[in-house]
């Protein structure tokens, strides 16, 4: 995917669309709040939107899920910093020796597509229901996202640009981080932005199937508990914190490309 | 300064193109060879051989008497595509820097030379601005600046005009005349507009179309001090462009036979001015341009 095709749509000034996705968010409310009060659905399944909300107050008084909170955090931060440095230097490597891309193109195209949640009984074999196991399946998702848009990102490089490198005498490691490296970093933000997603995804599932500490543990108690109110309250938990991990990439995405031409028109001039 | 003796250059591919079948000449320290010929005849390529940015497939380059095989120090590239040189990740004074300290400067003459050359080109103000926040001449006045900050020896500029409007270009044939004189650098500039060249050039190394050779080596003797009205309406100045023109003609009606498609398609996605109408004309629609 590349960001020109990802960034086209159909312009809406800012404050309309922030009106849309309010209403819409009230609307599944509504329908959560109205399904099981109908008894359309059996409140012992699924309770009303209120009642979720309240317990999820309730728990956010409870330290021990903020424990629990932060070592899903904690998991996801380090899984993603660790795939990221490992892709962006991987995809450095293979752009700069000759002959890598095309030694590794088929190795990437197979292990790629391994979803990484077929790497549990691995991981469970290597580091057992520890935070170890939460790592591996979380580094392994977010890798292949990032090691594929610096593959892009580093071929990306303009030959007019590179000539000019070149014809000014640019050394290798001057090409690298005044050329090569900016050109593939809007590409690099879009795999972070994509494997934060998935990472804490994989930091939830992995603690969730494994029981290794963190939310996903927690989720996995409360249901054996039959505690459906907080099952429910703490995978809503789980969504906000989805859309605060988006926010906070997509932020420093902005900060990072002033100078690209996706983000530039809104900040300076 | 420059020798080019029996270059040649054939891209490998289907079948092979010859861009270039056996050019030979030399450029003076400090002077200034303009180089034209039709669109797709090789003169991207041959600047390209002489920067050391491509390999010849035969004869040799030499800057001051060494064998080019690589980019050579000492030497500074002016591109047509302005906006795909400049990094637009940079300010416009990181950008000029950039070669500098490459190039090892210490900082405080590093900062000399930007500003110095950021003034010469009249972007003094722009240098805190990221290139795409320039318009398409300024751009180019960046690249320019860049280039002489680097302090070259030789100097190579492929069309470095030709995508800027009318007016913006006769001012930064002035600003390169200007910046020539005073710096005195061995510059070869390319270009398909034989006015420009005519303009611009102590000489003027007329190419054919493929099989490309040199057609003609001429010496413009027109005065040294330039300016856009006189001397483009000067009578000497017609004289030249109209035997460049013929020139160029001849080599195109004689080349005609073995046009490939390629050479078709370059010629017709050329700019309009590439084919120059008949003098008095042509210089009536320049001069009015100007003073419009
Ligand atoms: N990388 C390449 N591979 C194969 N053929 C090429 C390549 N670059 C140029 N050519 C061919 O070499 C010939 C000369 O190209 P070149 O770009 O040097 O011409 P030019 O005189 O600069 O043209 P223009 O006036 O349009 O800029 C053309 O026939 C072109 O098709
Ligand atoms: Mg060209």
């Amino acid at each position: 995917m590349t960001r020109r095709e990802e960034r086209a749509g159909a312009p809406m000034s800012a404050p309309r669309a922030a009106g849309l996705g309010l209403l819409g968010l009230a609307c599944l409310f509504a329908v959560a709040e109205a399904v099981p009060r109908l008894g359309l659905i059996d409140p012992r399944h699924l309770p009303p939107a209120t009642a979720i909300v309240r317990r999820l107050a309730a728990e956010l008084g409870d330290a021990d899920l903020w424990t629990a909170l932060g070592e899903t955090m904690r998991s996801w931060a380090v899984g993603l910093a660790l795939a990221c440095c490992l892709a962006v230097a991987l995809g450095v490597l293979i752009d700069a020796v000759p002959g890598l891309r095309a030694a590794t193109a088929s190795t990437i195209e197979f292990l790629r597509p391994i979803p990484s949640v077929a790497l549990i009984p691995l991981a469970t074999l290597l580091f057992g229901a520890e935070t170890g196991s939460t790592l591996l399946l979380v580094v392994y998702a977010s890798f292949w996202q990032v090691l594929i848009q610096v593959l892009y990102g580093v071929a990306d490089v303009d030959p007019v640009a590179r000539e000019t490198a070149r014809s000014y005498r640019l050394g290798r490691w001057a090409r690298l981080r005044h050329l090569v490296w900016p050109t593939a970093l809007p590409y690099v933000m879009t795999g972070v932005r994509l494997a934060a997603a998935v990472a804490f995804i994989l930091a939830v599932t992995a603690e969730l199937v494994i029981g290794s500490p963190g939310l996903g543990l927690r989720i996995q108690l409360a249901q054996s508990g039959g505690a459906v109110t907080e099952v429910y309250a703490l995978i809503v938990l789980a969504g906000l914190v989805g859309v605060a991990v988006n926010a906070v990439v997509r932020a420093v995405e902005r900060r990072v490309l002033a100078w690209h031409p996706s983000v530039r028109g809104e900040v300076a001039r | 300064m420059l020798e080019i003796t029996g270059l040649g250059k054939t891209y490998e591919g289907r079948g092979g193109v010859e861009a270039l079948r056996k050019i030979d000449f030399r450029v003076d320290g400090g002077d200034l060879v303009c180089v034209v010929g039709p669109s797709g005849c090789g003169k991207t390529t041959l600047l390209k051989c002489v920067a050391g940015l491509l390999t010849p497939t035969a004869g040799e380059v030499r800057v001051a008497g060494r064998r080019v095989t690589g980019p050579p120090p000492g030497m500074a590239v002016v591109f047509q595509e302005y906006g795909r040189s400049l990094f637009p990740w940079m300010t416009v004074r990181k950008n000029v820097e950039l070669p500098l300290r490459e190039k090892k400067v210490p900082a405080p003459r590093r900062r000399e030379l930007v500003e110095e050359a950021l003034a010469a080109v009249g972007l003094a103000d722009a240098a805190a601005a990221h290139p795409w926040q320039l318009s398409g001449g300024m751009q180019q006045r960046v690249a320019i600046a860049r280039a002489i900050a680097y302090e070259p020896r030789v100097l190579l500029m492929d069309e470095p005009f030709a995508a800027v409007d009318a007016q913006t270009r006769a001012e930064l044939e002035d600003l390169l005349l200007t910046l020539w004189r005073r710096l005195g650098v061995t510059t070869l500039l390319v270009t398909h507009d034989i006015d420009e060249a005519v303009y611009l050039g102590r000489r003027v190394i007329v190419l054919s179309s493929a099989p490309t050779v040199v057609q003609e080596d001429l010496a413009v003797d027109l005065p040294a001090a330039r300016d856009q009205i006189t001397t483009r309406s000067a009578p000497r100045f017609a004289e030249l462009r109209a035997h460049v023109y013929a020139q160029i003609k001849q080599a195109k009606g004689r080349a005609a036979g073995d046009r490939t498609a390629g050479d078709r398609a370059a010629e017709e996605s050329a700019p309009p001015r590439q084919v120059p109408s008949p003098a008095p004309r042509d210089l009536k629609r320049k001069t009015d341009g100007r003073t419009r």
